[in-house]
């Protein structure tokens, strides 16, 4: 039982390789910025008097969190394709992504929402400021600066489920090393690699989204304790 | 001549409470209550909990809707049909400062003060940095304009809150209760600049259990009980109390 460690033959597939982990930033970004819109939207919609969409809104995060991505990724993907509408993979995965995450983000900020104090929203309300201003400067804003490392963990997972989009071939960095591994014949080299490129990736998610929370929550900058 | 010049100006009330009713489900709160409040006068509400004057408090600025009579507050119309808009001019009228003091807690203290004007009243940033200033002096916490809520006592926050109202200029301030979630020591710090703005003219209604406030600072004095305006009168009604209710009721809070 011994193996002969070969990573010399990975290293004419960097570029594949950087190429792969630029699409996983990708998927990554379009799935953190458009989850976060629809995430927060689902959010107030939960919380709102209209009692049907707080409803559909609902099913529709109870769905998500209870059905495999990688079945929601081909439902969208081949389920889709049935029926005519056939997708570039890339645009299905991200849809998959934003439609994923916007359904854990929805919970997340929909607790944060719940624990501003409804005094803090009568005082607005009695100063006269309006409603979309009030869910902006009085809810949405401690809420989120609330559950902010809840979102940015939320996020960094998502990067990494989105190596399931290799399932339907997205060229992220997954897929890039299935093919790798298939030329060369070194899958345990191939994916010892990816493991720390993954790594990196995450490493590099969190520091961003540190420095975002730094110029986004003075109050935590300055004060450096929890809302 | 000069009598002219001191009878009572005979300019429309700033509040006038007129046959409010409000309930919740069966339980009726306000029983059909009438009060006048005139221009810079300072009114004082007391009476035991449940007594219903938080609500009629509340009821003057739109927080709490009334199912009969109605309000006129500053030339706006409270009935029992409001729109959104008009609540939000009416409450740009009118200021309330609340017993749990409610600032914004990921906000400054300057930022809480500026937020409303630059929001609704859309002022720049310089100007509104400059009003949150001149109120926060006015409540002499100039020096704190950087600090979060969190970093001030409760007597400091509570004077922000008041801060906070008045930048947006209201022609009447209503406080409910504010002194009651203070210690003693505190509770001398936000009557003072209670007291200044009441010299300073400010139209008042303040919910209070401070009877010496009540007593010293407010022009009349509305003693509520069941729902009802049960005894009005100036500070010789502290010392000579017309009904035994509010006798009862002096005896029990001294």
């Amino acid at each position: 039982m011994r193996y002969d460690f070969d990573f010399a033959v990975l290293l004419d597939y960097w570029p594949d390789f950087l190429a792969g982990a630029w699409v996983t930033l990708q998927l990554t970004f379009l799935a953190t910025v458009f989850g976060m819109a629809i995430g927060t939207l689902c959010a107030i919609g939960a919380r709102g008097k209209r009692r049907w969409l707080a409803r559909a809104i609902g099913i529709y995060v109870e769905i998500i969190r209870n059905t495999p991505f990688l079945i929601q990724i081909f439902f969208l993907y081949f389920g889709l394709a049935s029926a005519g509408l056939r997708l570039p993979v890339f645009t299905a995965a991200v849809i998959a992504m934003v439609f994923n995450v916007a359904a854990y983000c929805s919970e997340i900020i929909r607790a944060g929402m719940d624990t501003v104090h409804p005094g803090q929203i009568e005082a607005a309300q009695s100063l006269g400021m309006s409603t979309p201003t009030i869910y902006w400067d009085v809810i949405l804003r401690p809420a989120i600066e609330r559950v902010y490392p809840a979102l940015t963990g939320q996020f960094v997972l998502m990067m990494l489920s989105s190596s399931v989009a290799s399932q339907i071939s997205t060229e992220e960095l997954t897929a890039v090393a299935n093919n790798v591994q298939s030329f060369t014949f070194r899958s345990l080299e191939t994916f010892l690699a990816i493991a720390p490129m993954y790594l990196a990736l995450a490493a590099l998610l969190k520091l961003s989204f540190w420095g975002i929370g730094l110029f986004a929550f003075p109050r935590r900058r300055r004060l450096g304790t929890a809302l | 001549m000069s009598a002219a010049v001191n009878a009572p100006a005979v300019a429309l009330p700033a509040v006038a409470l007129k046959d409010v009713r409000k309930s919740y489900g069966p339980l009726e709160v306000l029983k059909g209550v009438s009060f006048d409040v005139a221009p810079g006068e300072v009114v004082a509400i007391i009476g035991a909990s449940g007594s219903g004057k938080s609500t009629a408090l509340r009821c003057i600025n739109g927080l709490e809707s009334i199912q009969a009579g109605s309000i006129e507050v500053c030339g706006h119309h409270v009935g029992t049909q409001r729109s959104d808009a008009e609540l939000r001019a009416l409450r740009q009228d009118v200021g309330i400062v609340f017993q749990s003091y409610n600032l914004f807690p990921h906000l400054t203290v300057e930022q809480n003060v500026t937020l409303a004007p630059r929001r609704v009243k859309r002022i720049g940033n310089a100007a509104a940095k400059d009003l949150a200033r001149a109120c926060l002096a006015q409540v002499g916490l100039a020096e704190k304009a950087d600090s979060y809520p969190e970093q001030l006592s409760g007597g400091q926050q509570q004077r922000v809150a008041i801060a906070r109202s008045l930048a947006m200029q209201p022609k009447v301030m209503l406080f409910d209760e504010v002194t009651s979630a203070l210690d003693p020591h505190l509770t001398g710090e936000v009557l003072r600049v209670m007291e200044k703005l009441a010299r300073d003219g400010m139209t008042m209604i303040t919910v209070t259990h401070e009877m010496g406030f009540a007593r010293r600072v407010a022009n009349r004095t509305i003693f509520m009980r069941d729902g009802l305006v049960w005894e009005v009168g100036g500070a010789e009604m502290f010392a000579a109390p017309r009904t035994p209710e509010l006798q009862s009721f002096l005896g029990s809070e001294l």
